[in-house]
Protein backbone atom coordinates (compact mmCIF):
# COMPACT_ATOMS: atom_id res chain seq x y z
CA UNK A 1 0.00 0.00 0.00
CA UNK A 2 1.39 3.41 -0.88
CA UNK A 3 2.40 5.98 1.70
CA UNK A 4 -0.23 8.37 0.37
CA UNK A 5 -3.01 5.85 0.98
CA UNK A 6 -1.55 5.06 4.39
CA UNK A 7 -1.39 8.70 5.37
CA UNK A 8 -5.07 9.49 4.68
CA UNK A 9 -6.53 7.60 7.68
CA UNK A 10 -3.67 8.82 9.86
CA UNK A 11 -4.33 12.40 8.79
CA UNK A 12 -8.05 11.90 9.54
CA UNK A 13 -7.23 10.48 12.97
CA UNK A 14 -4.85 13.33 13.67
CA UNK A 15 -7.56 15.81 12.69
CA UNK A 16 -10.10 14.15 14.98
CA UNK A 17 -7.56 14.18 17.81
CA UNK A 18 -6.69 17.81 17.19
CA UNK A 19 -10.36 18.82 17.12
CA UNK A 20 -11.05 16.87 20.34
CA UNK A 21 -8.16 18.63 22.05
CA UNK A 22 -9.40 21.99 20.77
CA UNK A 23 -12.91 21.16 22.07
CA UNK A 24 -11.46 20.34 25.50
CA UNK A 25 -9.52 23.64 25.52
CA UNK A 26 -12.72 25.51 24.60
CA UNK A 27 -14.74 23.74 27.31
CA UNK A 28 -12.20 24.89 29.90
CA UNK A 29 -12.82 28.49 28.80
CA UNK A 30 -16.61 28.44 28.65
CA UNK A 31 -17.18 29.47 32.27
CA UNK A 32 -14.49 32.24 32.20
CA UNK A 33 -16.00 33.51 28.93
CA UNK A 34 -19.27 34.29 30.75
CA UNK A 35 -17.35 36.92 32.75
CA UNK A 36 -17.83 39.15 29.69
CA UNK A 37 -21.44 38.40 28.63
CA UNK A 38 -21.44 41.32 26.19
CA UNK A 39 -19.06 39.42 23.91
CA UNK A 40 -21.41 36.40 23.85
CA UNK A 41 -24.51 38.54 23.23
CA UNK A 42 -22.78 40.17 20.27
CA UNK A 43 -21.99 36.74 18.81
CA UNK A 44 -25.57 35.53 19.32
CA UNK A 45 -26.60 38.58 17.32
CA UNK A 46 -24.02 37.85 14.60
CA UNK A 47 -24.79 34.14 14.31
CA UNK A 48 -28.51 34.31 15.12
CA UNK A 49 -30.16 37.61 14.26
CA UNK A 50 -28.18 38.02 11.05
CA UNK A 51 -29.29 34.54 9.91
CA UNK A 52 -32.94 35.20 10.75
CA UNK A 53 -34.14 36.32 7.31
CA UNK A 54 -32.66 33.34 5.45
CA UNK A 55 -34.00 30.96 8.14
CA UNK A 56 -37.51 32.44 8.01
CA UNK A 57 -37.67 32.44 4.20
CA UNK A 58 -36.34 28.88 3.98
CA UNK A 59 -38.73 27.71 6.72
CA UNK A 60 -41.68 29.23 4.89
CA UNK A 61 -40.83 27.59 1.56
CA UNK A 62 -40.05 24.21 3.11
CA UNK A 63 -43.32 24.33 5.04
CA UNK A 64 -45.25 25.21 1.88
CA UNK A 65 -43.71 22.28 0.00
CA UNK A 66 -44.49 20.02 2.96
CA UNK A 67 -48.08 21.30 2.83
CA UNK A 68 -48.39 20.54 -0.88
CA UNK A 69 -46.79 17.08 -0.81
CA UNK A 70 -48.40 16.14 2.50
CA UNK A 71 -51.85 17.10 1.28
CA UNK A 72 -51.34 15.23 -2.00
CA UNK A 73 -50.26 12.06 -0.18
CA UNK A 74 -52.74 12.16 2.71
CA UNK A 75 -55.80 12.84 0.57
CA UNK A 76 -55.19 9.50 -1.18
CA UNK A 77 -56.04 7.88 2.15
CA UNK A 78 -58.70 10.41 3.07
CA UNK A 79 -56.52 11.66 5.93
CA UNK A 80 -55.87 15.22 4.82
CA UNK A 81 -57.02 16.49 8.24
CA UNK A 82 -53.79 14.98 9.63
CA UNK A 83 -51.69 17.38 7.55
CA UNK A 84 -50.94 19.47 10.67
CA UNK A 85 -49.54 16.42 12.50
CA UNK A 86 -47.32 15.51 9.56
CA UNK A 87 -46.06 19.07 9.19
CA UNK A 88 -45.51 19.65 12.92
CA UNK A 89 -43.68 16.39 13.58
CA UNK A 90 -41.65 16.67 10.38
CA UNK A 91 -40.65 20.21 11.19
CA UNK A 92 -39.96 19.72 14.90
CA UNK A 93 -38.08 16.44 14.75
CA UNK A 94 -36.15 16.52 11.47
CA UNK A 95 -36.56 19.35 9.00
CA UNK A 96 -36.29 22.21 11.50
CA UNK A 97 -33.06 21.15 13.24
CA UNK A 98 -31.37 19.63 10.15
CA UNK A 99 -32.13 22.33 7.60
CA UNK A 100 -31.41 25.08 10.12
CA UNK A 101 -28.04 23.48 10.85
CA UNK A 102 -27.22 23.19 7.14
CA UNK A 103 -28.21 26.82 6.55
CA UNK A 104 -26.29 27.84 9.69
CA UNK A 105 -23.17 26.10 8.37
CA UNK A 106 -23.49 27.94 5.07
CA UNK A 107 -24.29 31.37 6.50
CA UNK A 108 -22.94 31.77 10.06
CA UNK A 109 -20.35 28.93 9.95
CA UNK A 110 -18.52 30.29 6.92
CA UNK A 111 -18.69 33.77 8.37
CA UNK A 112 -17.11 32.55 11.64
CA UNK A 113 -14.36 30.64 9.86
CA UNK A 114 -13.41 33.44 7.51
CA UNK A 115 -13.55 36.06 10.28
CA UNK A 116 -11.26 34.06 12.58
CA UNK A 117 -9.02 33.08 9.64
CA UNK A 118 -8.63 36.72 8.64
CA UNK A 119 -7.93 37.71 12.24
CA UNK A 120 -5.20 35.10 12.23
CA UNK A 121 -3.72 36.14 8.89
CA UNK A 122 -3.61 39.80 9.97
CA UNK A 123 -1.84 38.91 13.25
CA UNK A 124 -4.79 40.01 15.40
CA UNK A 125 -4.74 36.73 17.36
CA UNK A 126 -0.96 36.89 17.81
CA UNK A 127 -1.30 40.52 18.92
CA UNK A 128 -3.76 39.38 21.60
CA UNK A 129 -1.31 36.76 22.82
CA UNK A 130 1.34 39.47 22.96
CA UNK A 131 -1.02 41.58 25.09
CA UNK A 132 -1.25 38.57 27.45
CA UNK A 133 -4.86 38.05 26.36
CA UNK A 134 -5.97 34.50 25.61
CA UNK A 135 -7.62 34.53 22.14
CA UNK A 136 -9.37 31.23 22.86
CA UNK A 137 -11.19 32.87 25.75
CA UNK A 138 -11.79 36.31 24.24
CA UNK A 139 -12.42 35.50 20.59
CA UNK A 140 -13.15 31.81 20.09
CA UNK A 141 -15.21 30.84 23.16
CA UNK A 142 -17.78 33.69 22.76
CA UNK A 143 -18.26 32.78 19.08
CA UNK A 144 -18.60 29.10 19.95
CA UNK A 145 -21.17 29.84 22.67
CA UNK A 146 -23.01 32.33 20.45
CA UNK A 147 -23.48 29.61 17.82
CA UNK A 148 -24.68 27.04 20.36
CA UNK A 149 -27.24 29.43 21.85
CA UNK A 150 -28.41 30.74 18.47
CA UNK A 151 -29.00 27.34 16.85
CA UNK A 152 -32.04 26.14 18.91
CA UNK A 153 -33.61 29.60 18.62
CA UNK A 154 -33.17 29.56 14.85
CA UNK A 155 -34.45 25.97 14.61
CA UNK A 156 -37.55 26.91 16.64
CA UNK A 157 -38.15 29.89 14.36
CA UNK A 158 -37.70 27.66 11.29
CA UNK A 159 -40.21 25.09 12.63
CA UNK A 160 -42.85 27.69 13.57
CA UNK A 161 -42.62 29.49 10.23
CA UNK A 162 -42.59 26.12 8.43
CA UNK A 163 -45.76 25.03 10.21
CA UNK A 164 -47.32 28.34 9.25
CA UNK A 165 -46.29 27.70 5.62
CA UNK A 166 -47.86 24.22 5.66
CA UNK A 167 -51.02 25.71 7.14
CA UNK A 168 -51.00 28.40 4.47
CA UNK A 169 -51.07 25.80 1.70
CA UNK A 170 -53.16 23.11 3.44
CA UNK A 171 -55.84 25.27 5.05
CA UNK A 172 -55.90 28.47 2.99
CA UNK A 173 -55.30 26.93 -0.46
CA UNK A 174 -56.29 23.25 -0.33
CA UNK A 175 -59.26 23.67 1.99
CA UNK A 176 -58.21 21.50 4.95
CA UNK A 177 -60.36 22.36 7.96
CA UNK A 178 -58.47 24.79 10.19
CA UNK A 179 -59.92 23.36 13.41
CA UNK A 180 -58.90 19.82 12.46
CA UNK A 181 -55.44 21.00 11.37
CA UNK A 182 -54.63 22.68 14.67
CA UNK A 183 -56.49 20.33 17.09
CA UNK A 184 -54.87 17.21 15.62
CA UNK A 185 -51.50 18.92 15.76
CA UNK A 186 -52.09 19.81 19.41
CA UNK A 187 -53.12 16.25 20.27
CA UNK A 188 -50.30 14.49 18.41
CA UNK A 189 -47.32 16.61 19.40
CA UNK A 190 -46.09 16.08 22.96
CA UNK A 191 -43.14 17.30 24.98
CA UNK A 192 -40.95 14.38 23.89
CA UNK A 193 -41.18 15.51 20.24
CA UNK A 194 -40.23 19.05 21.20
CA UNK A 195 -37.37 17.73 23.33
CA UNK A 196 -36.04 15.71 20.40
CA UNK A 197 -35.96 18.81 18.23
CA UNK A 198 -34.30 20.92 20.92
CA UNK A 199 -31.68 18.27 21.71
CA UNK A 200 -30.90 17.80 18.02
CA UNK A 201 -30.52 21.51 17.38
CA UNK A 202 -28.28 21.88 20.46
CA UNK A 203 -26.03 19.01 19.31
CA UNK A 204 -25.94 20.42 15.77
CA UNK A 205 -25.14 23.83 17.27
CA UNK A 206 -22.14 22.40 19.13
CA UNK A 207 -20.94 20.49 16.04
CA UNK A 208 -21.34 23.33 13.52
CA UNK A 209 -19.90 26.01 15.83
CA UNK A 210 -16.97 23.80 16.84
CA UNK A 211 -16.11 22.97 13.22
CA UNK A 212 -16.41 26.63 12.17
CA UNK A 213 -14.16 28.03 14.92
CA UNK A 214 -11.70 25.12 14.66
CA UNK A 215 -11.25 25.57 10.91
CA UNK A 216 -10.80 29.33 11.29
CA UNK A 217 -8.32 29.00 14.15
CA UNK A 218 -6.27 26.35 12.33
CA UNK A 219 -6.44 27.86 8.84
CA UNK A 220 -3.30 28.74 6.94
CA UNK A 221 -2.80 32.51 7.37
CA UNK A 222 -3.09 33.19 3.63
CA UNK A 223 -6.05 34.18 1.40
CA UNK A 224 -6.01 30.68 -0.13
CA UNK A 225 -5.80 29.05 3.30
CA UNK A 226 -8.81 30.98 4.60
CA UNK A 227 -10.79 30.05 1.46
CA UNK A 228 -9.97 26.36 1.90
CA UNK A 229 -10.88 26.48 5.59
CA UNK A 230 -14.26 28.04 4.74
CA UNK A 231 -14.97 25.27 2.24
CA UNK A 232 -13.98 22.62 4.80
CA UNK A 233 -16.38 24.19 7.30
CA UNK A 234 -19.38 23.77 4.98
CA UNK A 235 -18.48 20.25 3.83
CA UNK A 236 -17.56 18.86 7.27
CA UNK A 237 -20.51 20.52 9.01
CA UNK A 238 -23.03 19.26 6.45
CA UNK A 239 -21.80 15.66 6.59
CA UNK A 240 -21.56 15.78 10.39
CA UNK A 241 -25.12 17.16 10.76
CA UNK A 242 -26.58 14.40 8.57
CA UNK A 243 -24.61 11.71 10.41
CA UNK A 244 -25.56 13.04 13.84
CA UNK A 245 -29.19 13.34 12.71
CA UNK A 246 -29.26 9.63 11.92
CA UNK A 247 -27.61 8.69 15.23
CA UNK A 248 -29.90 10.93 17.29
CA UNK A 249 -33.05 9.80 15.48
CA UNK A 250 -32.10 6.18 16.10
CA UNK A 251 -31.32 6.96 19.75
CA UNK A 252 -34.68 8.68 20.32
CA UNK A 253 -36.59 5.84 18.58
CA UNK A 254 -34.81 3.25 20.74
CA UNK A 255 -35.60 5.26 23.86
CA UNK A 256 -39.30 5.49 23.01
CA UNK B 1 32.71 46.46 17.12
CA UNK B 2 33.63 43.10 15.65
CA UNK B 3 34.85 42.77 12.09
CA UNK B 4 34.57 39.04 11.81
CA UNK B 5 31.46 37.04 11.13
CA UNK B 6 32.78 34.20 13.26
CA UNK B 7 30.73 33.72 16.43
CA UNK B 8 33.68 33.81 18.78
CA UNK B 9 35.31 36.80 17.11
CA UNK B 10 33.49 39.51 19.05
CA UNK B 11 33.06 40.02 22.77
CA UNK B 12 29.74 39.92 24.55
CA UNK B 13 28.03 43.19 23.60
CA UNK B 14 26.87 44.13 27.10
CA UNK B 15 27.39 43.24 30.71
CA UNK B 16 24.85 40.58 31.72
CA UNK B 17 23.48 42.75 34.55
CA UNK B 18 22.50 45.45 32.12
CA UNK B 19 20.79 43.13 29.67
CA UNK B 20 17.02 43.02 29.23
CA UNK B 21 17.07 40.41 26.47
CA UNK B 22 19.89 37.91 26.02
CA UNK B 23 19.97 35.47 23.13
CA UNK B 24 22.83 33.00 23.40
CA UNK B 25 23.97 30.36 20.89
CA UNK B 26 20.45 29.84 19.51
CA UNK B 27 19.85 27.26 16.79
CA UNK B 28 16.51 27.16 15.02
CA UNK B 29 15.15 25.56 11.83
CA UNK B 30 11.85 25.73 9.97
CA UNK B 31 10.92 22.77 7.79
CA UNK B 32 14.51 21.51 7.69
CA UNK B 33 15.86 24.92 6.67
CA UNK B 34 18.32 26.34 9.16
CA UNK B 35 17.35 29.88 10.23
CA UNK B 36 19.79 30.43 13.10
CA UNK B 37 23.10 28.73 13.74
CA UNK B 38 24.53 30.04 16.97
CA UNK B 39 22.83 33.42 17.24
CA UNK B 40 23.98 35.82 20.00
CA UNK B 41 22.19 39.10 20.65
CA UNK B 42 21.80 41.36 23.68
CA UNK B 43 19.35 44.23 24.11
CA UNK B 44 20.40 46.58 26.89
CA UNK B 45 18.19 48.54 29.24
CA UNK B 46 17.15 52.03 28.09
CA UNK B 47 18.67 51.64 24.63
CA UNK B 48 17.25 51.20 21.13
CA UNK B 49 18.62 47.99 19.66
CA UNK B 50 18.29 47.58 15.90
CA UNK B 51 18.18 44.11 14.35
CA UNK B 52 18.94 44.43 10.66
CA UNK B 53 19.43 42.03 7.81
CA UNK B 54 18.21 41.11 4.34
CA UNK B 55 14.74 39.64 3.87
CA UNK B 56 14.47 36.02 4.94
CA UNK B 57 17.26 36.13 7.52
CA UNK B 58 14.85 35.37 10.36
CA UNK B 59 14.45 38.82 11.92
CA UNK B 60 10.76 38.31 12.68
CA UNK B 61 11.50 34.73 13.79
CA UNK B 62 13.93 36.16 16.33
CA UNK B 63 11.08 38.23 17.80
CA UNK B 64 8.94 35.09 18.04
CA UNK B 65 11.72 33.44 20.03
CA UNK B 66 12.12 36.44 22.33
CA UNK B 67 8.38 36.60 23.05
CA UNK B 68 8.07 32.85 23.58
CA UNK B 69 5.88 32.20 20.54
CA UNK B 70 8.49 29.78 19.19
CA UNK B 71 11.02 27.57 20.93
CA UNK B 72 14.64 27.26 19.76
CA UNK B 73 16.14 23.83 19.11
CA UNK B 74 19.04 24.71 21.39
CA UNK B 75 20.53 27.72 23.08
CA UNK B 76 19.18 30.20 25.57
CA UNK B 77 16.72 33.10 25.31
CA UNK B 78 16.50 35.11 28.53
CA UNK B 79 14.25 38.06 29.33
CA UNK B 80 15.07 40.01 32.49
CA UNK B 81 17.25 37.07 33.47
CA UNK B 82 14.48 34.48 33.15
CA UNK B 83 14.74 31.63 30.65
CA UNK B 84 11.83 32.13 28.21
CA UNK B 85 11.96 28.54 26.93
CA UNK B 86 11.22 27.08 30.36
CA UNK B 87 8.24 29.34 31.12
CA UNK B 88 4.74 27.95 31.59
CA UNK B 89 1.80 29.55 29.76
CA UNK B 90 0.96 31.65 32.82
CA UNK B 91 4.57 32.82 33.22
CA UNK B 92 4.73 33.71 29.52
CA UNK B 93 1.60 35.85 29.84
CA UNK B 94 3.16 37.57 32.90
CA UNK B 95 6.31 38.20 30.86
CA UNK B 96 4.36 39.61 27.92
CA UNK B 97 2.60 42.07 30.20
CA UNK B 98 6.02 43.70 30.60
CA UNK B 99 6.35 43.94 26.80
CA UNK B 100 4.58 45.86 24.07
CA UNK B 101 4.78 44.84 20.44
CA UNK B 102 4.13 46.75 17.25
CA UNK B 103 3.31 44.44 14.36
CA UNK B 104 4.26 45.03 10.74
CA UNK B 105 0.62 45.61 9.71
CA UNK B 106 -0.56 47.12 13.00
CA UNK B 107 -2.72 44.06 13.77
CA UNK B 108 -5.59 46.26 14.99
CA UNK B 109 -8.90 44.59 15.82
CA UNK B 110 -10.88 45.34 12.68
CA UNK B 111 -14.32 45.25 14.34
CA UNK B 112 -13.41 47.80 17.03
CA UNK B 113 -12.80 51.53 16.65
CA UNK B 114 -9.50 53.24 17.47
CA UNK B 115 -10.53 54.02 21.06
CA UNK B 116 -11.58 50.44 21.79
CA UNK B 117 -8.43 49.08 20.18
CA UNK B 118 -6.25 51.10 22.53
CA UNK B 119 -8.51 50.30 25.49
CA UNK B 120 -8.50 46.56 24.71
CA UNK B 121 -5.52 45.44 26.85
CA UNK B 122 -6.61 47.72 29.71
CA UNK B 123 -10.13 46.25 29.70
CA UNK B 124 -8.66 42.74 29.58
CA UNK B 125 -6.36 43.21 32.56
CA UNK B 126 -7.95 45.84 34.79
CA UNK B 127 -11.32 47.00 36.07
CA UNK B 128 -10.52 50.68 35.56
CA UNK B 129 -13.53 53.06 35.80
CA UNK B 130 -14.61 54.37 32.40
CA UNK B 131 -13.61 57.96 33.27
CA UNK B 132 -10.03 56.90 34.06
CA UNK B 133 -9.98 54.60 31.03
CA UNK B 134 -10.95 57.54 28.83
CA UNK B 135 -8.15 59.70 30.25
CA UNK B 136 -5.60 56.94 29.79
CA UNK B 137 -6.63 56.06 26.22
CA UNK B 138 -6.89 59.67 25.07
CA UNK B 139 -3.50 60.48 26.63
CA UNK B 140 -1.85 57.65 24.72
CA UNK B 141 -3.64 58.58 21.50
CA UNK B 142 -2.55 62.19 22.01
CA UNK B 143 1.06 60.99 22.35
CA UNK B 144 0.89 59.50 18.86
CA UNK B 145 -1.09 62.47 17.49
CA UNK B 146 -4.36 60.62 16.88
CA UNK B 147 -6.65 61.74 19.71
CA UNK B 148 -8.98 63.19 17.08
CA UNK B 149 -9.28 59.81 15.36
CA UNK B 150 -10.54 58.00 18.47
CA UNK B 151 -13.93 57.16 16.97
CA UNK B 152 -12.69 56.07 13.53
CA UNK B 153 -12.56 52.43 12.47
CA UNK B 154 -9.17 50.91 11.46
CA UNK B 155 -10.33 50.62 7.84
CA UNK B 156 -10.71 54.42 7.74
CA UNK B 157 -7.04 54.98 8.64
CA UNK B 158 -3.95 55.07 6.45
CA UNK B 159 -1.18 52.50 6.99
CA UNK B 160 0.91 55.01 8.95
CA UNK B 161 -2.03 56.00 11.16
CA UNK B 162 -2.86 52.35 11.83
CA UNK B 163 0.68 51.80 13.02
CA UNK B 164 0.49 54.84 15.27
CA UNK B 165 -2.73 53.50 16.83
CA UNK B 166 -1.02 50.15 17.30
CA UNK B 167 1.85 52.01 18.97
CA UNK B 168 -0.60 53.73 21.34
CA UNK B 169 -2.05 50.29 22.15
CA UNK B 170 1.44 48.87 22.69
CA UNK B 171 2.30 51.55 25.28
CA UNK B 172 -1.06 51.78 27.02
CA UNK B 173 -0.04 49.27 29.71
CA UNK B 174 3.30 51.07 30.25
CA UNK B 175 5.60 48.23 29.13
CA UNK B 176 9.29 48.06 30.03
CA UNK B 177 10.25 46.71 26.61
CA UNK B 178 8.83 47.75 23.23
CA UNK B 179 9.36 45.48 20.24
CA UNK B 180 8.87 46.81 16.72
CA UNK B 181 8.52 44.35 13.83
CA UNK B 182 9.32 46.13 10.54
CA UNK B 183 7.71 49.43 11.60
CA UNK B 184 8.65 51.29 8.40
CA UNK B 185 7.41 48.86 5.75
CA UNK B 186 5.07 50.41 3.17
CA UNK B 187 5.06 53.89 4.71
CA UNK B 188 5.44 57.19 2.88
CA UNK B 189 8.44 59.37 3.93
CA UNK B 190 6.30 61.55 6.23
CA UNK B 191 4.76 58.59 8.09
CA UNK B 192 8.18 56.95 8.24
CA UNK B 193 9.67 60.05 9.84
CA UNK B 194 6.77 60.26 12.31
CA UNK B 195 7.14 56.62 13.39
CA UNK B 196 10.91 57.03 13.63
CA UNK B 197 10.56 60.10 15.85
CA UNK B 198 7.92 58.38 18.01
CA UNK B 199 10.17 55.36 18.62
CA UNK B 200 12.96 57.65 19.79
CA UNK B 201 10.69 59.92 21.86
CA UNK B 202 8.88 57.04 23.57
CA UNK B 203 12.12 55.29 24.38
CA UNK B 204 13.62 58.42 25.91
CA UNK B 205 10.50 59.80 27.59
CA UNK B 206 9.28 56.54 29.10
CA UNK B 207 12.77 55.21 29.88
CA UNK B 208 12.03 51.88 28.25
CA UNK B 209 14.07 49.47 26.17
CA UNK B 210 13.33 49.12 22.45
CA UNK B 211 14.11 46.42 19.91
CA UNK B 212 13.50 47.43 16.31
CA UNK B 213 13.59 44.83 13.56
CA UNK B 214 13.91 46.34 10.11
CA UNK B 215 15.93 46.48 6.92
CA UNK B 216 15.61 50.24 6.53
CA UNK B 217 19.23 51.18 7.18
CA UNK B 218 18.80 54.95 6.94
CA UNK B 219 15.91 55.25 9.42
CA UNK B 220 17.50 52.88 11.92
CA UNK B 221 20.82 54.69 11.75
CA UNK B 222 19.17 57.86 13.03
CA UNK B 223 17.68 56.31 16.17
CA UNK B 224 19.54 53.10 17.07
CA UNK B 225 22.05 52.93 19.91
CA UNK B 226 23.17 49.37 19.12
CA UNK B 227 22.83 47.55 15.81
CA UNK B 228 23.09 43.87 14.95
CA UNK B 229 23.34 42.70 11.36
CA UNK B 230 22.10 39.16 10.70
CA UNK B 231 23.15 37.04 7.78
CA UNK B 232 23.43 33.30 7.26
CA UNK B 233 21.79 32.51 10.57
CA UNK B 234 24.15 34.47 12.80
CA UNK B 235 25.27 37.99 13.69
CA UNK B 236 27.89 39.10 11.18
CA UNK B 237 28.46 42.47 12.79
CA UNK B 238 27.30 44.61 15.69
CA UNK B 239 28.03 48.02 17.05
CA UNK B 240 26.72 51.53 16.58
CA UNK B 241 25.21 52.38 13.16
CA UNK B 242 28.29 54.50 12.37
CA UNK B 243 30.56 51.55 13.08
CA UNK B 244 28.51 49.35 10.76
CA UNK B 245 28.72 51.94 8.00
CA UNK B 246 32.52 51.90 8.27
CA UNK B 247 32.78 48.11 8.36
CA UNK B 248 34.82 46.28 5.72
CA UNK B 249 33.02 42.93 6.10
CA UNK B 250 31.59 41.99 2.69
CA UNK B 251 28.10 41.20 4.02
CA UNK B 252 27.93 44.46 5.95
CA UNK B 253 29.18 46.55 3.03
CA UNK B 254 26.64 44.98 0.67
CA UNK B 255 23.74 45.49 3.08
CA UNK B 256 24.60 48.99 4.31
CA UNK B 257 25.46 50.14 0.78
CA UNK B 258 22.43 48.50 -0.82
CA UNK B 259 24.62 46.73 -3.39
CA UNK B 260 22.83 44.38 -5.80
CA UNK B 261 25.55 41.73 -5.82
CA UNK B 262 27.84 40.42 -3.13
CA UNK B 263 27.70 37.61 -0.60
CA UNK B 264 23.92 37.71 -1.10
CA UNK B 265 23.89 36.83 -4.82
CA UNK B 266 21.70 38.74 -7.28
CA UNK B 267 20.99 35.59 -9.31
CA UNK B 268 19.09 32.66 -7.89
CA UNK B 269 21.20 29.49 -8.45
CA UNK B 270 20.70 28.35 -12.06
CA UNK B 271 22.58 26.55 -14.87
CA UNK B 272 24.79 28.59 -17.20
CA UNK B 273 22.72 31.05 -19.29
CA UNK B 274 23.97 29.90 -22.73
CA UNK B 275 23.37 26.24 -21.85
CA UNK B 276 19.89 27.01 -20.56
CA UNK B 277 18.96 28.98 -23.73
CA UNK B 278 20.32 26.32 -26.10
CA UNK B 279 18.40 23.59 -24.28
CA UNK B 280 15.22 25.58 -24.88
CA UNK B 281 15.90 25.64 -28.66
CA UNK B 282 16.59 21.91 -28.79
Amino acid sequence: MSAAVDSAPIAALRRIGSMSLFFAQLCARIVPAFAKPGLIVRQIYNAGARSLVIIMLSGLFVGMVLGLLGFDTLQRFGSEDSLGVLAALGMLKVLGPVLTALLFAGRAGTSLTSEIGLMKSTDQLTAMQMMAVDPLRHVIAPRFLGGIIAMPLLAATFSVIGLFGAQLIGVQQMGVDAGAFWSQTQNAVDLRDVTEGVVKSLVFGVACSLIAVYEGYHSEPTPEGVGLATTRTVVTSSVMVLLLNYLLTAAFLTKS
Amino acid sequence: MSDSPAKDAYPSPAPAGDAVIEVRDVHYSIGGRKIFEGLDITARRGRITAIMGPSGTGKSTLLRLITGQSTPESGSVRAWGQEVVKMSGRELFALRRRMGMLFQNGALLTDENVYENVAFPVRAHTKLPESLMRQLVLTKLHAVGLRGAAQLMPAELSGGMQRRVALARAIVMDPELLIYDEPFVGLDPISMGVICRLIKQLNDALGITSIVVSHDVHELSTIADDSFLLSGGRVVAHGTPDELHKSDIAEVRQFMGGLADGPVAFHYPAPELAKDLLEGEA
